[in-house]
């Protein structure tokens, strides 16, 4: 059983957006709308400062608050690699998983269903990278199989400092930041 | 291949050996590919032109339709992974507000009233006054300006016809002076793509440099290798930009000040002996007339004009000097700030020079580059007359043609008129500083002729309009590099232009027919023209085709593999001292003078790059302008709060001489001085047909419309402006 | 301090989530209403009370098929995917209180239906004649009638607990991460029920009856609310500033003056000195605890909406 992550190094991570207009042509996300998104921390007084930029998407959380609270089962847990997934012709667009989701990741896509990031599964099936990973210019994201120790994902876990986003709502999110 | 050759920065354009060729003339309906539409997924190799650095790329279409760009994995630029911009470059193809047909103007410059003729009748009518100028002025009287490797068979026209006056913002307006302060030091330029060997360095000394969100891919790339390989950086920004948030030591300098630091930092260099004796002896020239010229500037002299302490001076010096020479100080591109820009360039010369970085791993590579010999064509005529833009040498050091000392000539009538400008790929109206000035030379013109792909500013006061194919309809000229290591890169269409817009090189071709210069386009496509450029070089134009990039041998791009240690300056060596300069009657050694202030209450107005656009030519692109359609103002929290703005409040801006822009967004954030606001370049749109980015934020151009000159080459320093803000209508 | 920006633009949820608009606080307080109405007026069916209290055990009902079928209607139209609503009933997910809720509204019309056979008023008798055999047949058995109570009662109590609990199951909006929600909106909507009666009733003692009830609830409610806020504040700094949305927060204003004063305690004060014969009987305050109801729905759903766990400064 294969439970993929993501690992983004902040260290790298300029903010370009590439991810973003990456995922964007990909996956045609419709105009206004955006399944990643960049977020800039900035801490302290000038000119004393600290930035953390980052890469956001769904996190691939292993407790999936959306998928719990799907009153359809279209929000769900995909058996390959344990990605979170909507099944459009199960939704009925009641938001309730939009209200679910701490990080806000998903949206109400322009044709009625609960739509986010998909961990590019189609691609990852294919033995490719998530859109947004091969694109950046920076080389900061990894993807790949938490549960393989010598993955690269998991190498760079027990090697680095990390975080992830908002840890004490329990959702047990899948996307780790490099310190 | 001799691609060592000193000779090699003697930029060839293609163009210099004569053939005589038959005349041809295109049929329009070869430029039209197969309608029909695959299915199924089709990749086509190609180079990118959202920005000037060509990018390798590969396109991919989905039954027919172009549906995304990808990095070419074979392309030493992009190294398969492009920017923001050239990963939005479908937007570029589908922008809805694409100019469509050729336009000729109807009511007044300026008005956007326009009739949509054909290409014969515009290339006729274009054709038609150029002879009527060329009979009254001569061919000078005609200019080009033309930005980007798009403009190369233009230029090709242009030289045909006779004039020498060719130009292009990039050196007036951006890299100009550092490329005069770098070849006054060491012969030669940075050119571009810059040779800064960045992935290797131990210590980066960002000045300004921005990069991260100046996207200029390999750089960012090299960037990210550098973080990761825990080098050492050092940001010199009045903005905590997103290079300072990376940086181990980031230097809060007041704008306009970096001279006065560079002078300390090599004033610490050389009094504490950190500099690299044996470089300096073996290559150096008037090392010690700098010495004591520089022996004044210490860093307690330096810390009430910079603001930055002497400590921290003296231990950033240090920082720079352990890792010599892997210590590259990156000499900025975009370096029009002060007017003092050719002086300051050279300083950061002057200071890799006493890292001995120039030459070396981790500073300054020697670029190599294919030998792929020019087009044959025929001997262009002689222009009758000199360049307009630099009367009597006025710019001593100026190497390249100066945009604003056209529009000067073609304000003043001298040192002659100039009554036609072609105007390609370039929106001056916001490139050139005081756009009023602009506007008033246009007035004078009888000729404004642009290629555009959208109808921007100076579209907007043309008499013609030409719709240019964008990069992914088109074939380009070929596109051999200099860089670390050789290659061959080609661009070529992806997909159909959805209307009648039509490539660069077919309206060159065109245009010289009708001037009755088809001699000079003796191809009969522009295929056959790489065949032929191809074939002479010993490569091959199909497999070019297939796979858009043909790379070279690696070749020896640092002294210590073996490239020759020559510096092509008057004494063969790094002019520490300049003999050049002080007998032009300038400082042979840079000295510093501190900028005017401004009005009190008034902030410095100061601009740069967003990674997700370029210039003022991405703000109809869907895709990237759904990354960021307006830009915001950034103004220091504690003064925002002063002020009692917020952030997302919208205000004007008004600058020292009174223009009013239009309404733009404060961002309030403690990532800039009290002193200065910060806005990206190329917003505020006023052309009517941009409609998706029309009036979005506010322009930086409108409200430089102040400039000083710098008295070297002509480049135009615009970082002098100052503004204050008055809260607006949401 | 920390200075947030993200690049993220998605419609209904950036800046601030405003994912559900007023269908959604329309169909929780409409809901609560028809759960306050289940419980009374099962609580008179078990009570064998529905000769003295005809409306409560008849009419009210009756009324609130038709409440409930326009709460349903209201969610419906909140529905982003309306022509997939069959979903709803192809699957159970323990998990989801949309589930849960769904389900339940299919239990709670039957027992609704059969409350209003069990007295069918004169006037009515022989319109439907399945309808008056079957009435029959219910009053053979009391204990069945019994049994209706107690369904009744106890769908109530579900369906005003899950108005509750579809929020404070979502753990993302700190505002709603509290276990008395489901009581909130449960006593909430048993005073709306009273006051309701209360309104509408002819006969004076039933009217007296669920205005004294609606006393006790809404003295109740006081201290759920209490209860409710207090946890808060006790809780994370997100549930503080959460608590603050509404304490005097952007919604403060809503809060204080339209859900608790003219919500809860001037009605509340009106009709002790009305019960007491103090003053007249009026419909103000009752009319008052239904908007106040009402609006408590809007001001936690909105307010809810607006409480994250991650402050940001928008970019765009
Ligand atoms: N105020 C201010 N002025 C500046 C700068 C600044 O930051 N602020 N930056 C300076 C610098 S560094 C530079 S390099 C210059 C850049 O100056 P320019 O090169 O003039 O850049 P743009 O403003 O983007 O204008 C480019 C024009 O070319 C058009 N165009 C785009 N693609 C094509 C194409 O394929 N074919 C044709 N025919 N046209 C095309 C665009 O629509 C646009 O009108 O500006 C300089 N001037
Ligand atoms: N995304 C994107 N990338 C681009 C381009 C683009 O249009 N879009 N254009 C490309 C081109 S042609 C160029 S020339 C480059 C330009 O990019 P760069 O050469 O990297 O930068 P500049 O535009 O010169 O300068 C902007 C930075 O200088 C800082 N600055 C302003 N005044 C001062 C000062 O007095 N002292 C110091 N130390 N810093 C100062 C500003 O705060 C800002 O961070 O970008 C290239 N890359
Ligand atoms: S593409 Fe990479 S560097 Fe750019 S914002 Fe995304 S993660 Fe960061
Ligand atoms: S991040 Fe949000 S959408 Fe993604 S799995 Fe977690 S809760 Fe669900
Ligand atoms: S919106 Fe769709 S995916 Fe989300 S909870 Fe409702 S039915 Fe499930
Ligand atoms: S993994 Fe795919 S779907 Fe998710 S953000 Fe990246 S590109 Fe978009
Ligand atoms: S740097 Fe970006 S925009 Fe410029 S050529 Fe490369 S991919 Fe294209
Ligand atoms: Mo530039």
């Amino acid at each position: 059983m294969a439970r993929f992550g993501m690992v983004i190094d902040t260290a790298k991570c300029v903010g370009c957006m590439d991810c973003v207009v990456a995922c964007k042509t990909e996956n045609g996300v419709p105009e206004g709308f955006n399944r990643d998104w960049i977020t800039q921390d900035v801490a302290g007084k000038y000119p004393t400062l600290h930035m953390e930029i980052r890469s956001e998407r769904c996190n691939q959380c292993e407790n999936p608050p959306c998928v719990y609270c799907c009153p359809t089962g279209a929000s769900h847990v995909h058996d390959f690699g344990g990605v979170v997934l909507v099944e459009h012709g199960m939704c009925i667009g009641c938001k309730a998983c939009l209200a679910s989701c701490p990080y806000d990741a998903r949206f109400i896509h322009p044709d009625g269903y609960a739509d986010k990031c998909t961990f590019c599964i189609h691609r990852v099936e294919k033995g490719l990278d998530p859109a947004c990973v091969s694109v950046c210019p920076t080389h900061c994201m990894t993807f790949g199989d938490l549960e393989d120790p010598n993955s690269t994902v998991s190498r760079l876990l027990t090697s680095r400092k990390y975080h992830t986003l908002i840890p004490e709502t329990g959702t047990k999110p899948h996307v780790y930041y490099l310190v | 291949m001799n691609s060592l050759s000193r000779r090699r920065f003697l930029k060839l354009s293609a163009g210099t050996i004569s053939l005589a060729a038959a005349g041809y003339a295109l049929s329009a309906r070869e430029l039209k590919a197969p309608a029909e539409k695959k299915r199924g997924i089709q990749k086509i190799p190609t180079y990118c032109d959202i920005c000037f650095w060509k990018c390798g790329a590969i396109a991919y279409l989905k039954d027919g339709e172009l549906w995304k760009v990808e990095g070419n994995p074979d392309d030493p630029l992009s190294r398969g992974r492009l920017c923001p911009r050239g990963t939005g470059g479908v937007g570029a193809h589908t922008d809805p507000d694409r100019l469509r047909a050729p336009l000729i103007r109807k009511q007044q410059r300026g008005e956007e009233i326009w009739q949509e003729v054909t290409w014969d009748e515009a290339l006729s009518y274009i054709a038609e006054k150029m002879q009527t100028i060329k009979a009254a002025y001569g061919p000078e009287a005609v200019a080009l300006f033309s930005h980007g490797i798009g403009g190369n068979f233009l230029k090709h026209t242009i030289k045909a016809f006779g004039s020498p006056n060719i130009t292009a913002p990039s050196f007036a307006q951006c890299r100009g002076p550092r490329d005069v302060g770098f070849r006054l030091t060491f012969g030669e330029d940075v050119s571009s793509p810059e040779r800064t060997d960045i992935k290797n360095a131990k210590c980066l000394v960002l000045i300004g440099s921005h990069l991260g969100e100046n996207m200029h891919n390999s750089q960012v790339q090299e960037f990210a290798d550098a973080i990761e390989n825990r080098a050492s950086i050092i940001v010199v920004d009045p903005r905590y930009s997103v290079a300072a948030s990376k940086a181990k030591y980031y230097l809060p300098i007041k704008a306009g000040t970096d001279l006065a630091l560079i002078l300390a930092w090599m004033n610490v260099i050389v009094k504490e002996g950190l500099y690299d004796k044996e470089y300096v002896t073996k290559y150096g020239f008037g090392f010690d007339q700098f010495a004591s010229l520089i022996s004044r500037n210490t860093p307690e002299w330096a810390y009430p004009q910079t603001g930055i302490e002497p400590e921290v001076i003296r231990e950033t010096a240090r920082e720079m000097a352990r890792y010599k020479p892997a210590t590259l100080v990156h000499p900025g591109r975009h370096v029009t700030w002060y007017g003092d820009d050719a002086q300051r360039s050279r300083a950061i010369a002057l200071l890799n020079a006493l890292l001995g970085s120039w030459g070396r791993r981790g500073g300054f590579y020697y670029p190599v580059s294919m030998d792929v010999p020019p087009y044959p064509y025929p001997e262009y005529p002689k222009p009758a007359k000199p360049k307009v833009d630099n009367p009597n040498n006025k710019y001593p050091f100026a190497h390249e043609t100066i945009t604003t000392g056209i529009r000067d000539a073609t304000l003043t009538g001298s040192p002659y008129p100039v009554k036609g400008w072609l105007v390609y790929a370039t929106n001056l109206l916001h490139a050139l500083p005081n756009e009023q000035e602009t506007i008033k030379a246009i007035q004078n013109l009888d000729l404004l002729v642009v290629v555009d792909v959208i109808p921007s500013e100076i579209a907007g006061w043309a008499d013609v309009v030409l719709p240019e194919s964008v990069y992914l309809e088109r074939h380009d000229d070929l596109n051999v590099e200099w860089f670390r290591e050789p290659f061959i890169a080609l661009r070529q269409p992806v997909i159909d232009s959805p209307h009648d817009q039509k490539p660069n090189w077919w309206i060159a071709k065109e245009l010289a027919n009708k001037l009755g210069l088809s001699k000079f386009f003796p191809w009969e496509s522009i295929e056959d023209y790489f065949r032929q450029r191809l074939s002479a070089g010993g490569y091959s134009y199909e497999a070019l085709k297939k796979k858009g990039i043909i790379r070279g041998k690696q070749q020896p791009i640092y002294f210590d593999e073996g490239v020759p240690a020559e510096f092509p300056t008057p004494s063969g060596k790094i002019e520490f001292y300049s003999l050049q300069l002080q007998k032009a009657g300038f400082d042979a050694v840079p000295k510093f003078n501190a900028p005017d202030s401004g009005p009190p209450g008034s902030f410095r107005l100061l601009y740069g790059r967003a990674p997700v656009h370029s210039f003022s030519r991405t703000h109809t692109n869907r895709i990237l302008s759904d990354m960021m359609d307006e830009n915001e103002v950034w103004v220091n929290s504690d003064i925002a709060e002063r002020l009692g703005l917020a952030s997302g409040q919208y205000v004007t801006l008004r600058n020292q001489d009174g223009v009013v822009s239009t309404k733009i967004k404060v961002k309030a954030t403690e990532r800039i001085r009290p002193d200065c606001v910060y806005m990206v370049h190329g917003f505020g749109h006023t052309a009517k047909g941009l409609k998706h980015a029309y009036r979005k934020g506010a322009s930086d151009a409108q409200l430089i419309t102040r400039y000083i000159t710098d008295p070297l080459m002509g480049g135009t320093g615009m970082n002098v402006n100052f503004v204050t803000l008055e809260p607006a209508e949401a | 301090m920390h200075e947030l920006t993200t690049t993220r633009h998605n419609e209904l949820v950036d800046p601030l989530l405003h994912i559900w608009g007023w269908e959604i606080p329309v169909y929780l307080f409409i809901g609560g209403l028809v759960a306050g109405i289940m419980i009374i007026s099962g609580y008179f069916t078990l009570k064998h009370q529905f000769k003295k209290n005809v409306f409560s055990s008849f009419y009210l009902p009756h009324i609130s098929l038709i409440l409930l079928s326009l709460g349903m209607f209201s969610l419906f139209l909140d529905l982003e995917h309306k022509l997939y609503v069959w979903r709803l009933y192809t699957t159970f997910k323990v998990a989801s209180p949309m589930s849960w809720g769904a389900w339940i509204l299919v239990l709670v019309y039957p027992a609704l239906w059969l409350n209003t056979l069990i007295r069918i008023p004169d006037r009515f008798k022989g319109i439907i004649p399945i309808f008056d055999r079957l009435s029959t047949r219910i009053n053979e058995h009391p204990f069945l009638i019994k049994n209706i109570g107690v369904l009744n009662m106890l769908l109530g109590t579900l369906l005003g607990m899950y108005t509750g609990v579809l929020l404070s199951s979502i753990g993302a909006r700190p505002l709603w991460n509290s276990a008395m929600l489901w009581m909130l909106f449960l006593v909430s909507g048993l005073s709306s029920a009273a006051a309701f009666v209360h309104l509408i009733a002819k006969d004076k003692y039933e009217r007296q009856l669920l205005a004294k009830a609606d006393n006790a609830f809404l003295t109740l409610e006081i201290f759920v609310i209490g209860g409710f806020i207090s946890g808060l504040l006790t809780s994370t700094s997100v549930h503080i500033e959460a608590a603050r949305l509404l304490l005097d927060g952007p919604f403060a204003a809503a809060f204080w003056v339209f859900v608790i004063a003219l919500g809860i305690v001037i009605p509340l004060f009106l009709q002790l000195l009305a019960v007491n014969e103090k003053v007249r009987h009026t419909p103000i305050p009752p009319l008052l605890v239904l908007s106040g109801g009402l609006i408590l729905r809007f001001v936690i759903v909105y307010a809810g909406q607006y409480s994250h766990y991650m402050h940001q400064v928008f970019g765009r």
